[in-house]
């Protein structure tokens, strides 16, 4: 029974092998793929689209002069709504289509979800929003590198600047129960409690989309927090910091990526005065950076959206290195990330052992007359 | 049928819709830079469409009437569709159930992996449909919570597998087993409950499930969810992932086909009847002596069983899970599954998971608008076919006397 | 006893939340039977409604007054009309179909509703203008209740009020009385069965915009998704009071709004709806008829 069976098994794999390796290995020779993988529709669709048209402008301009070492690009774009289940499944299809290297993964969730597969195919993955720090740090998938910093580098900014900064001694952190804010507020409250100068006075989660936030105020309030950390996005932050202002709370608030965002400011109008979040280095002096912005406004006509360049330099960190590897063989591409500076939109960059970009980083902005500015 | 008063009361009927979508359809603002964005353009497609829709709307209405006092006429074998007729031969039903076990079969050898992969998803979800079609389709309880035990078969593989580096194969009827057993505990407080009730207790078993898995980290590892879960092994030989792909397919298969045994000769047992006669009617049912508790528990447990096994499967096939996966919406996606089926039929069932699953897969450009047809089709087909695309046919006694002369 | 004072009073305006929106769900359930699963959607609806009216009219620059007055009168009138074609479409033709039938029309129905204005209108989260100002006399307790809390605990209970007396003085109150008790012998005595159905459609929606407008206001934000949790938290209170009983819907959206509150305060905000649908279970095996539902007994 396990001899026929094994049969069967050899038979499909050859079969398999037939109607994807073949036809695959007939292309590689004049293009070059790259898989764009994200959510493109959806609630998160605005998280995901500007990827794609980064991968766009690079795909066009590179082409435009000749292509990766004579091979044109070509762009497979998936959705993945941010998914896992459906993330796997256009893992897949991007294999299945003979990508040879990856751009995305955008949601922490669906790209752990999508990495074996892609780790299994030989795949090189760079996301430029993926900040699950597991993801590079537990050394289980080799072939991940991101251009923006794990979450735990921006906890342990945002602590920095509540204990040494600021001189809070009583902490509230407070989270959305997702996957990315309640990860964030746990690595708050542990450096919090690592830095020995201040305490977490609550710990709370709150359930996104409940129409009333007062009783949590009440608590934040209770318990007597200077400011409240909160990790999350921001249609939970507006309610929690108008809700503050309502109950005539005047602790601070602090705050990730997540809530860096205009609409943040434009829902929550007045309130959100004085906030503080962290979010990706200003960049916008630099002049790679205005170009991509200027690019972007040429070709779509509009301003780029989120994390936009950290994605221009993630395309460009790829092409770079294939360029250099002369091929799409993971452990050429892997060195030739860890080793030749790239010069982006972020600045130069390289490549840590474990994936991390080097040079990327984050820094604090407040909500001053409705804009965010950076706090040097 | 169109006569000039229908035609006329059509054109009333779009012009109360384009009055009621009026704000929502034509009118954007934009409250931060005080700007109003007018697209008169929609005004003519709701005026066009809803003319259109609410002509066939009245016409199906008045067919579905006209049809249902023909059907008290005339007996049920002319009411029958194709598809029945052709089953009814013994000969054309093997032959269909050989050409579709065929293509199941070669399928894995005409496609790529990724088609594969989402066949495989869409066979889940057939189970899954079949599952809940015992609870739902047969006993007569509305389940609005049924993912719950999808989440419980899905986590018990997946913390048994991280934990102790249990199997597949061991937890696949752990899983199953665990979830039949959450299925009794939920089946015992609701027993009591009347239709309406039961459906928002189970609403709310579903989410208390979720929000535990979401909030109880030590246990769960909360919504960061728990990756690496190992794919099922074939008799400790480690398989690369497309032949893990195929092999997972092949599972499902093989799952799909016990399934719909199992499932069928279910229904025709004495348990199988008891569930329909306390659909019908469930004082009339204890009357005949039916022990209702037993039976209510007996389609909870069963019904969950399934879920947890598909859940079990679910998470070796994902390799990775969290709480994400179980919303209420994915309730209401297998909910539409049964009801497409008519609550009942098996081949109804299958056709419409797999219509409902893999559609929006090849359709993905469409994908904004599925969720929106989804609850489109919930209503309409309420309205005009509450038994399913394809009636599943009442097994019937009828008293022939001329047999027993021959006889 | 300061934080138990003010969690209470969280407790209570989140109860009148619930409430505004229980109101209509139980009115419908006490007439017709039917869980109008869409009814969140009408909530949203009318929180819609209000946002692009009152958009609207501020860039007009009309007085705060009369956009609150005009903003309210177009939510009413939208979300009145949207109960009634609801009805129409999705539940009249299945009068006679079991009441399962009805119920998934009802769950096929509030998604459509949702992805409806999704598609129409946008996921993203909308500022909704506060409409209600601060009042000045409020100032001293406004840690503890805000102006809005306080509008919307009076609304509640002169809606509360407005519906009892409704119902049981008035002749459209009668008629309906009557539908709930038998719809046959309601018609066989010459009540227009239809018209009271539409009726209960029409008051049932005008409550929940009224619900979207202060609700929307209270939150500061809308987007197409409100309606769903909303809905199903309202729903859990009005079975929690028991369902079809006008005092019961708003009893148990107190219960479950304190239970919420104090849950949160006390213990942790993490397993509030834990602790809300655990009640709900609780009370249902105990008293399967809710707080103040009457006994249902079957008849043969």
């Amino acid at each position: 029974m396990s001899v026929k069976l094994n049969k069967k098994i050899a038979a499909v794999a050859a079969g398999f092998l037939m109607t994807v390796a073949l036809p695959g290995a007939g292309l590689t020779a004049d293009t070059i793929k790259i898989g764009v993988a994200g959510p493109h529709s959806g609630d998160l669709a605005s998280y995901g689209l500007p990827t794609v048209n980064a991968a766009k402008i690079i795909a066009e301009k590179i082409n435009a002069s000749g292509g990766i070492n004579g091979k044109m690009v070509e762009l497979l774009i998936e959705d993945t709504v941010c998914k896992p289940e459906i993330a796997t499944n256009t893992a897949t299809k991007l294999v299945s289509d003979g990508a040879q290297m990856i751009l995305g993964g955008i949601c922490s969730g669906a790209t752990k979800a999508a990495l074996p597969i892609y780790l299994d195919a030989g795949l090189l993955v760079i996301s430029p929003s993926a900040t699950n720090p597991p993801l590079t740090q537990s050394g289980e998938y080799p072939n991940f590198f991101r251009t923006i910093a794990p979450d735990d580098a921006q906890a342990q900014l945002d602590v920095d600047f509540a204990i040494e900064k600021m001189g809070y001694t009583k902490i509230a952190v407070i989270h959305d129960k997702g996957d990315y804010g309640k990860g964030f507020a746990e690595f708050a409250k542990q450096f919090i409690e690592a830095s020995g100068k201040a305490e977490v006075v609550l710990f709370e989660g709150v359930t996104p989309g409940q129409v009333d936030y007062s009783a949590v105020v009440q608590k934040v309030k209770q318990s007597g927090a200077e400011t409240v950390i909160f990790g999350g996005y921001h249609p939970e932050a507006s309610k929690i910091i108008t809700m503050m202002k309502k109950k005539r709370l005047d602790a601070t608030f602090i705050s990730d990526d997540g809530v860096k965002d205009q609409t943040f400011v434009k829902v929550a109008q007045e309130n959100a005065e004085g906030a503080y979040a962290s979010g990706p280095k200003d960049t916008s002096n630099n002049p790679l950076a205005q170009q991509a912005v200027q690019e972007h406004k040429d070709m779509f006509g509009t301003d780029p959206g989120a994390f936009y360049e950290n994605a221009y330099s993630a395309m460009l960190a790829m092409t770079n290195a294939a360029a250099n590897a002369g091929s799409t063989d993971l452990a050429a591409l892997k060195k030739a990330l860890q080793t030749v500076p790239v010069e982006t939109p972020l600045g130069s960059i390289t490549f840590d052992e474990k994936g991390d970009a080097i040079g990327v980083g984050f820094s604090v902005y407040q909500v001053q007359n409705g804009e965010w500015v950076e706090l040097k | 049928m169109f006569t000039l008063q229908e035609l006329k009361r059509s054109a009333l009927i779009s012009l109360w819709f384009v009055f009621l979508t009026f704000p929502i359809m034509v009118v954007k603002v934009n409250s931060i830079e005080k700007t109003v964005q007018w697209r008169w353009m929609n005004v003519v497609y709701i005026l066009v469409g809803s003319f259109v829709l609410s002509l066939l709307f009245r016409y199906f209405l008045y067919r579905k009437e006209r049809q249902s006092g023909e059907d008290e006429q005339q007996g049920d074998n002319t009411g029958r569709s194709l598809i029945h007729r052709l089953l009814i031969v013994p000969k054309y039903r093997n032959m269909i159930y050989g050409v579709l076990l065929g293509a199941a079969v070669v399928f894995p050898f005409l496609t790529s992996s990724y088609q594969v992969n989402i066949m495989t998803t869409a066979l889940m979800y057939v189970v899954l449909g079949l599952g809940l079609n015992i609870v739902v389709g047969l006993a007569g309880l509305l389940d609005l919570g049924y993912v719950a035990f999808y989440a419980v078969g899905a986590y018990s593989y997946a913390l048994l597998n991280y934990h102790f580096g249990l199997g597949f194969w061991a937890v696949l009827p752990i899983g199953g087993l665990l979830a039949a057993l959450f299925g009794i505990l939920l089946g015992f407080p609701v027993l009591r409950l009347r239709g309406d009730y039961l459906a928002i207790v189970t609403l709310g078993f579903g989410e208390i499930i979720r929000l535990v898995l979401e909030n109880w980290g030590d246990f769960s590892q909360g919504p960061s969810g728990i990756s690496n879960i190992s794919r099922p092994g074939f008799f400790g030989i480690e398989l690369s992932l497309e032949m893990a792909i195929v092999y997972i397919y092949y599972l499902m298969v093989l799952f799909v086909i016990v399934t719909i045994f199992l499932v069928n000769r279910l229904q025709d047992s004495r348990l199988g009847r008891a569930w329909i006669a306390l659909r019908e009617d469930e004082i009339a049912c204890q009357a005949m002596g039916i022990d209702k508790i037993k039976t209510k528990l007996a389609a909870f447990s069963l019904g969950a069983l399934w879920a947890g096994i598909i859940g079990v499967v679910f998470a070796a096939k994902t390799t990775f899970i969290n709480p994400a996966s179980f919303t209420f919406l994915e309730a209401a996606i297998i909910l539409s599954i049964v009801v497409l089926g008519g609550m009942g039929s098996i081949i109804c069932l299958i056709i419409c998971a797999l219509v409902l699953i893999l559609l929006p897969e090849y359709l993905r450009a469409l994908s904004e608008f599925r969720m929106l047809a989804f609850g489109a089709i919930l209503v309409c087909m309420m309205v005009f076919r509450p038994q399913g695309i394809i009636a599943s046919i009442r097994r019937t006694y009828t008293y022939k006397p001329r047999n027993r002369d021959e006889a | 006893m300061d934080y138990f004072i003010e969690l209470f009073f969280s407790g209570l305006s989140r109860g009148a939340i619930y409430a505004l929106i229980a109101l209509g769900y139980t009115m419908v359930y006490g007439i017709i039977g039917l869980i109008n699963f869409a009814h969140g959607e009408i909530y949203m609806i009318g929180a819609f409604t209000s946002f692009i009216v009152a958009t609207i009219l501020t860039i007009l620059g009309l007085p705060l007054l009369a956009i609150i007055v005009l903003t309210g009168i177009a939510a009413v009138v939208w979300s009145a009309s949207y109960g009634y074609t609801i009805e129409k479409i999705a539940y009249k033709p299945l009068r006679h179909a079991p009441r399962l039938s009805a119920l998934i029309s009802a769950i096929g129905m509030s998604m459509f509703l949702q992805n409806y204005v999704l598609l129409a209108q946008t996921s993203d989260f909308l500022p909704f203008p506060t409409l209600i100002p601060d009042f000045a006399f409020m100032e001293p307790i406004a840690h503890i209740v805000g102006s809005t809390d306080l509008v919307i605990l009076i609304t509640t209970t002169v809606s509360m009020i407005f519906l009892t007396v409704l119902i049981k003085y008035t002749r459209i109150g009668k008629a309906m009385r009557a539908t709930a008790q038998d719809r046959t012998m309601a018609m066989l005595v010459g009540i227009n069965v239809n018209r009271v159905i539409s009726a209960t459609f029409v008051i049932g929606s005008s409550m929940a915009a009224i619900g979207g407008l202060l609700i929307a206001s209270h939150i500061g934000q809308i987007n197409f998704y409100i309606g769903f949790l909303a809905g199903i938290k309202a729903f859990t209170a009005a079975v929690l009071g028991g369902i079809g009983s006008i005092p019961g819907a708003v009893l148990g959206s107190v219960v479950l709004g304190l239970t919420e509150s104090f849950a949160t305060g006390y213990v942790s905000s993490d397993y509030e709806d834990v602790f809300a649908f655990s009640l709900l279970v609780l009370i249902l095996i105990f008293k399967p008829s809710g707080l103040l539902g009457k006994a249902d007994t079957q008849k043969v």
